[in-house]
């Protein structure tokens, strides 16, 4: 294509090309700490294109294709295009993915031990990773946690963190200007800002954890804590996971093996500094 | 329906797997993952490959688990239950 860009996030090579010029040189921009895929071959290409050749240039309107699509999505304004790009991504992850067991969850780290985030759009992911990784803890990545089936170890993900509606003003309070992409308001998912992970998070990016606790928050109700039955977290994770049914038996046994060996807990929380608090209380007591 | 011999799934399609009070049995033949509870796990371990008829089995689980109250209905309607999920066959 006319423009392009290539970027690796953890184990995971990216070629994104697109029509304009505007939303590589912002990825490039967003991403310039990050290293290129091994041997610049990437396992996932994204492409950002007019679905009309007019459409580059009246109303350019940003349609997502790559490796893997969605055909009925609908294309998104270019002052968008940056969302287009990450929604193509997780697309590309959420029905390629065949290495490891995909987590719709954010993942943090401390110690060498993983704590998994995951729960529906809403439920604080996003922000509790950004939060926790402005406290000390390793961002591992705000959408996906990557389970290898072999080792039973969490590889990172660190794209840029996902930030939508109210959690852009907590997150924006806590972090650096500096470290914010543009603000895209009104999308098909809300308002949107993205966090570029810090230096830290990109340059250990290639190291695996344990994972040692599971978190299901839940936003909006008074502070509970609740520890879940196996059973319970077995269900709710093959719901959380994009590639379970597709990866067969390797993936029966990297959640069993994952369920049975680390605890998981329900929290419901009111607002994130509850959220934080108990994060840090259960971690505690492990 | 009363003479028709019901048979588990071959062995060697299933994995096998507890958690709490559940079987998890991930069906090699289909994909699919099934979350079991009593009777289901019993039904499927007594009925073997070889296989019984509704009644037989009936005798055999109220031997084997001490459930001596199973109806011939209730216990039909879970083989047909197995059978749609494709743990069961029968002829």
């Amino acid at each position: 294509m006319k423009h392009a860009f290539s970027v690796k996030i953890g184990p995971v090579g990216f070629r994104i090309g697109s029509d304009w010029r505007a939303p590589i040189e912002r990825l490039a921009e967003l991403y310039s700490g990050y290293p290129m895929p091994d041997d610049d071959v990437a396992d996932f290409t994204v492409r950002l294109f007019a679905a009309r050749f007019w459409r580059r240039f009246i109303r350019p309107a940003v349609t997502i294709g790559g490796d893997f699509v969605l055909p009925d999505a609908a294309p998104l304004p270019l002052a968008q295009a940056l969302l287009a790009a990450e929604m193509g991504m997780n697309l590309q992850m959420a029905l390629g993915q065949r290495r490891y067991l995909l987590l719709h969850a954010a993942a943090v780290e401390r110690d060498g031990r993983a704590l998994l985030i995951t729960g529906v759009s809403g439920a604080g992911k996003s922000t509790m990773a950004a939060l926790l990784s402005l406290r000390g803890w390793r961002l591992m990545g705000d959408e996906f946690a990557l389970l290898d089936p072999a080792t039973g170890l969490v590889h990172a993900f660190p794209r840029l963190v996902s930030l939508k509606n109210a959690a852009i003003g907590v997150v924006e309070r806590a972090a650096p200007a500096h470290r914010f992409g543009p603000l895209m308001a009104n999308t098909p998912k809300g308002d949107i800002r993205h966090l570029v992970p810090d230096a830290a998070a990109v340059a250990a990016m290639a190291v695996p954890a344990r994972p040692a606790l599971i978190l299901f928050p839940s936003f909006g109700y008074a502070p509970v804590r609740r520890a879940l039955a196996h059973s319970e977290t077995f269900v709710r994770l093959t719901q959380a996971s994009t590639n379970y049914v597709a990866l067969g038996e390797r993936g029966f046994t990297a959640l069993t093996g994952l369920v049975k060996s680390v605890p998981s807990v329900a929290i419901d929380y009111p607002d994130t500094d509850s959220a934080i608090s108990q994060v840090e209380t259960v971690w505690a007591a492990l | 329906m009363a003479g028709a011999i019901f048979r588990s799934a071959r062995v060697e399609t299933l994995r096998i797997d507890w958690l709490d009070d559940f079987t998890i049995l991930y069906h090699r033949a289909s994909g699919i993952t099934h979350l079991l509870n009593a009777p289901a796990p019993e039904i499927l371990a007594t009925l073997g490959e070889a296989g019984m008829t509704v009644s037989a089995l009936a005798d055999a689980l109220a031997l084997e688990f001490d459930l001596p109250d199973l109806e011939t209905d209730a216990l039909l309607a879970r083989l047909n239950e197995l059978a749609t999920a494709g743990l069961v066959s029968t002829t």
